[in-house]
C-alpha cells in the first residue's frame, strides 16, 4: 500500500534506504514529464516542464492543489524520490486516491447503487464503507436523478460528495440535476453556493453489453456551462484526477471506462495530484498530432508501433480535459506538426471530436497543412453481436490509414 | 376565525363507498370548492383497490384537544409578528404585479398572493441556521427567511444589488446568509436538493461529530410536483434514512390551468406520506395558526431526528399562475370561496377578536410594511444594472475552469474576463 502523505503538514521525509533516479518512476510513454519539486509534501506534475512557474501562479492565485501545510524539514530540494513506486489495477488507483482524499477531509463521501456492502460494480470503492461507515459511503436506492440532485444539495451545504453512476448511461436519469443544477446553480445563485460534487462512472463500449450500456455521454454534458470533465486513461492518471476532482471548488465529471479497469501500473507512492485542466503527451513526434482519450489512446498507441516501422513519427496527447480543453498543451503540437488526427469513441454527431475540430480550426487555423481528421465510433447504437460492435469504433489499423492518408 | 385545531384528515373507511357514488369520498374530505364544480364535468371513479390502511397521522402530530378561550395559540408578539410577514408577503406581491406592468421586470413571475399563511406559518418557526427550498413561487419564501425586501426587489429587476447579483431573477431566489437555497424553474428539481441539505445536516451530526446540528430543512412545492417521480424518490429516501426534512405540500388544486383532480389518480397527498414510512398531514393552508400548529410538530420531530413529515397545505393563489396567466379557466365562485377564507383577513379578526392587539397597531404595521416596499422599490430602482465584467464571474467556483489557452495562460488570467468580453 502506498505511504499516504496527509495534506495537512504531517509530512515525512521520505527515507533514503535506496538511491533512486527519478527516471525510474516514468513510464517510457511519458518521457516528457518531469516530476517537480516537492512542496509541503504534495507535489504536481505537469505535462511537461513547467512545473515552477506553475506552482508560482498557483500559489499566487488560488492554492487549490498545493495545500497550506508546514514545509517541510530541510527545505532542500529532493528531486529523487527514493522509493520506486507500487503497482496496482486502474480501479485500485481510482479508490486508493478516493481514500486518501476520504481520510484528507472528513466531509468527502461517497453516494451511489452497490458502492457500499457490494463495494462497487467496479470495486472501486472496496472496503471503503467498512472503513468510513455507511452514511459515507451511501448506498442509495436506484433513483438517479434524486440522488444526484442529493449530491448536489449536498454539495451546496458543505460536504463534498462524490456520486457514482453505476454505469455513465445511467446518468442520462439525472441530467436534469447535472445540467439545471450542478452546471447552473453557482451562477444563478450569484455565486453564493459552490458544487464541489465529483460525478464518475464507467462509460463506454465494453464488451458486448448492448447498447444502452456502452453510451458515451461526453457529448451530451459538454454543451452544460459550469462544469468540467476530464476522462483517465491510466492507472497514474486516474489516481490523480479523481484526486484533483475532488479538491476542485467547481463540479466536476470523470469519466472511466470499463475496459480500462484492469490496466496495471506502476505509480509513485507519494502524493501527488494532476491538473484537471491540462492535456497529458503520450508520445512526442514530428509528423502529425494525434488527439484522443480514454481507451482510445490504447488504439493509437498499437497504431503508433505500426506507424513508427513504417518510418512516421507520430506526436500523440492524450487530451484528457475535455472540457475545457487544453489549447496550449493541443497548440504547441499543432504548431510544430502541422496535421491533427483526432481518434476518439465519441459519436460522430457532436462529440467531442466535433467540438476540438472546432475549437483547433478556429484558434490554429493558419498552422493546418491539412484539414483536421477525426475519427469517431459510428453514429450507431452498439450492437450486441462482437464483430458488429468491433466496426462500430475506431481501430488501429483505421488510424494508420488516417495517418498515411494525411502525411501525403 | 375558529379556534379549532387543524383538521388532520382521517383514512378512508372502505365501506363508504356502497352507496354507490363515486362522488361520496367528497363529503368527508376537507376540499371544498372547486371539486363540486368538478363533480360536474367530469365525475371521478375511486380507485377500488385503496385500501386505506395508510395511517394519516403518526403518534408524533396529536390531535388537540380545542384551546379555550384563556388559552390562546399565540402571544400577541408572536400574533404581530406573525400579521406584519403575512402583510409583507402580499404587500410585496402586489408591487410585484405593479411594477410588472409598468415594465420594470420581465419574464416569468408567479405571485404568492393567498398562500401566505404556509409561509409564514412554517416559515417564522424556523432559524437562521435551517435551509428553505423553494420553486419559482419563492420571492415570499424569500422574504419570511429573512431575505431583506430590498435584495429580492433588486433581484426580480434585474439589478446587480440583488440578492443572486441580478443573474438569478424571479425564479432563483438564493441566499447562503439565510440558509435560502433556491428558487428552482423546473417542478421537482428542488426536492432532492432539499433532501442533499437534510442529508449534509445528518452527516454533519453523525460523521462530523457536530453534536449540536440539528438543522431542519424545509422544502416547499405544489400539488403538481406530486405527480413527479423525483417527488417519491425524495420520500423513499428521507425516510429511509430518516432526514431532517418537512416535505411542505402547497396544495392551491391548480398547476397553471391543469386541476389537480384531473391530474392525480388519488387526490390526497397527505395519504402518500405513511406509503412511505413517515406521517401524512393535511391543514387547512388559509389558516396560519393551524398551519403554525402543525409546523412546529414537524419541524421539532425532524430536529429530534424521527425523520420526515409530509405536510399537506389546502391553499388557493388568488392570482393566476404567473403575471402572464389570463386566468380564465379557475371558477369565479371558487376564487370568491376563497377570497372570504384569506389568511391575512383571519388572522386580522383573530387578534382582534381575542384582544391581542388593536386596529391601530394593526394598521402601523401595515403601513409600516408600505414603507418598506417603497424603499425596496427604491433601493431596485436607483441600483445598477450589472455591469459586463459580471458576465463570466460566477459561471464556475474556481475559473481555472475555463481552461487554458493557446498562450499557456489560464483563460481567467485574460483580461477580458474580468471585462466580460472573452468569448468562452
Amino acid at each position: 500500500m502506498a505511504t499516504l502523505f496527509q495534506g495537512l503538514g504531517l509530512v515525512t521525509p521520505l527515507s533514503s534506504s535506496n538511491s533512486f533516479e527519478s527516471n525510474k518512476l516514468l513510464h517510457p510513454s511519458r518521457t516528457c514529464r518531469s516530476i517537480s519539486e516537492r512542496k509541503d509534501g504534495i507535489f504536481v506534475v505537469r505535462s511537461d516542464a513547467r512545473v515552477s512557474q506553475l506552482l508560482k501562479r498557483r500559489a499566487r492565485t488560488h492554492d487549490l492543489l498545493v495545500t497550506n501545510a508546514v514545509a517541510t524539514q530541510g527545505g532542500s530540494f529532493v528531486a529523487s524520490t527514493s522509493k520506486p513506486g507500487h503497482e496496482l489495477l486502474l480501479f485500485e488507483a481510482l479508490r486508493e486516491g478516493l481514500e486518501e482524499e476520504m481520510e484528507r477531509d472528513p466531509c468527502v463521501c461517497v453516494m451511489g447503487e452497490d458502492v457500499g456492502h457490494y463495494g462497487g460494480s467496479y470495486k472501486v470503492t472496496k472496503d471503503l464503507a467498512t472503513k468510513f461507515g455507511d452514511l459515507r459511503v451511501l448506498d442509495t436506492p436506484i433513483a438517479e436523478n434524486s440522488f444526484t440532485g442529493m449530491g448536489i444539495g449536498a454539495a451546496m451545504t458543505g460536504l463534498r460528495p462524490v456520486v457514482e453512476g453505476m454505469n455513465m448511461g445511467f446518468l442520462l436519469l439525472a441530467f436534469n440535476q447535472i445540467s439545471n443544477n450542478c452546471g447552473m446553480l453557482h451562477y444563478t445563485s450569484g455565486g453564493q453556493f459552490k458544487i464541489p460534487i465529483v460525478i464518475r462512472g464507467p462509460g463506454g463500449v465494453g464488451r458486448q453489453l448492448g447498447a444502452e450500456h456502452s453510451q458515451r455521454l461526453e457529448s451530451y454534458f459538454q454543451s452544460i456551462p459550469g462544469i468540467q470533465m476530464v476522462a483517465c486513461s491510466t492507472p497514474y492518471n486516474a489516481k490523480g484526477l479523481m484526486k484533483a476532482a475532488i479538491r476542485s471548488e467547481n463540479p466536476v465529471i470523470l469519466f472511466e471506462h470499463v475496459l480500462l479497469y484492469n490496466l496495471k501500473e506502476r505509480i509513485p507512492d507519494e502524493e501527488y495530484v494532476l491538473s484537471l485542466e491540462e492535456a497529458e503527451m503520450v508520445r512526442p513526434g514530428e509528423h502529425v498530432t494525434i488527439l484522443t482519450y480514454s481507451r482510445m489512446r490504447y488504439h493509437v498507441m498499437q497504431a503508433a508501433k505500426t506507424l513508427v516501422n513504417k518510418g512516421y513519427d507520430p506526436e500523440v496527447i492524450d487530451i484528457r480535459s475535455l472540457k475545457p480543453f487544453d489549447l496550449h498543451t493541443i497548440g504547441n503540437s499543432v504548431k510544430k506538426t502541422h496535421r491533427v488526427l483526432i481518434v476518439e469513441e465519441c459519436m460522430r454527431t457532436g462529440g467531442i471530436g466535433a467540438s476540438l475540430t472546432a475549437a483547433i480550426t478556429e484558434n490554429f487555423h493558419d498552422y493546418l497543412d491539412a484539414p483536421v481528421v477525426c475519427l469517431s465510433s459510428q453514429d450507431v447504437p452498439t450492437p450486441y453481436a462482437g464483430t458488429l460492435e468491433e466496426w462500430t469504433v475506431v481501430q488501429p489499423p483505421q488510424i494508420v490509414t488516417a495517418v498515411e492518408q494525411l502525411c501525403q | 376565525m375558529s379556534l379549532s385545531t387543524p383538521k388532520l384528515a382521517q383514512p378512508l373507511p372502505l365501506h363508504h363507498r356502497s352507496n354507490g357514488s363515486s362522488m361520496s369520498f367528497h363529503t368527508f374530505t376537507p376540499f371544498l370548492g372547486s371539486t363540486h364544480k368538478l363533480r360536474l364535468i367530469a365525475p371521478i371513479k375511486l380507485n377500488a383497490h385503496s385500501k386505506s390502511t395508510a395511517v394519516s397521522v403518526s403518534d408524533a402530530v396529536k390531535d388537540k384537544k380545542p384551546k379555550s378561550a384563556a388559552n390562546l395559540l399565540i402571544s400577541k408578539e408572536e400574533g404581530l409578528q406573525l400579521y406584519e410577514d403575512m402583510i409583507l408577503g402580499r404587500f410585496f406581491e402586489d408591487m410585484c404585479a405593479q411594477m410588472y406592468y409598468r415594465g420594470k421586470m420581465f419574464g416569468f413571475v408567479h405571485l404568492y398572493n393567498g398562500q401566505e399563511a404556509v409561509s409564514t406559518g412554517f416559515i417564522k418557526l424556523l432559524k437562521k441556521e435551517d435551509s428553505v427550498v423553494s420553486t419559482y413561487r419563492d420571492h415570499v419564501h424569500s422574504l419570511s427567511k429573512g431575505v431583506p425586501a430590498r435584495a429580492v426587489m433588486s433581484e426580480l429587476f434585474g439589478k446587480a444589488t440583488g440578492c443572486s447579483r441580478g443573474q438569478g431573477g424571479s425564479m432563483h431566489m438564493f441566499s447562503k446568509e439565510h440558509n435560502v437555497i433556491g428558487g428552482f424553474a423546473f417542478i421537482a428539481e428542488g426536492i432532492p436538493i432539499a433532501t442533499g441539505a437534510a442529508f449534509s445536516s445528518k452527516y454533519r451530526r453523525e460523521v462530523l461529530k457536530e453534536a449540536d446540528c440539528d438543522h431542519v430543512t424545509l422544502a416547499f412545492f405544489g400539488d403538481g410536483t406530486c405527480n413527479n417521480g423525483q417527488f417519491y424518490e425524495c420520500l423513499n429516501m428521507a425516510a429511509l434514512w430518516k432526514l431532517p426534512i418537512v416535505f411542505v405540500v402547497e396544495n392551491n388544486l391548480w398547476a397553471i390551468g391543469m386541476s389537480h383532480l384531473r391530474a392525480t389518480s388519488d387526490p390526497q397527498i397527505w395519504k402518500k406520506g405513511p406509503a412511505f414510512g413517515m406521517p401524512g398531514v393535511h391543514v387547512d393552508g388559509m389558516d396560519v395558526l393551524k398551519v403554525r400548529e402543525v409546523a412546529k410538530e414537524a419541524i421539532e420531530r425532524a430536529r429530534r431526528g424521527e425523520g420526515p413529515t409530509l405536510v399537506e397545505c389546502e391553499t388557493y393563489r388568488f392570482r393566476g399562475h404567473s403575471l402572464a396567466d389570463p386566468d380564465e379557466l379557475r371558477d369565479p365562485a371558487e376564487k370568491a370561496h376563497y377570497a372570504g377564507r384569506d389568511p391575512i383577513s383571519a388572522l386580522k379578526k383573530y387578534i382582534i377578536e381575542n384582544k391581542l392587539a388593536s386596529e391601530q397597531e394593526l394598521k402601523a404595521i401595515e403601513k409600516k410594511i408600505d414603507e418598506v416596499i417603497e424603499d425596496a422599490v427604491e433601493f431596485a430602482d436607483e441600483s445598477p444594472f450589472p455591469a459586463r465584467s459580471q458576465l463570466l464571474e460566477n459561471v464556475f467556483a474556481d475559473p481555472k475552469g475555463f481552461g487554458i489557452g493557446p498562450d499557456g495562460k489560464y483563460r481567467c488570467e485574460d483580461p477580458k474576463f474580468t471585462e466580460g468580453t472573452a468569448h468562452v
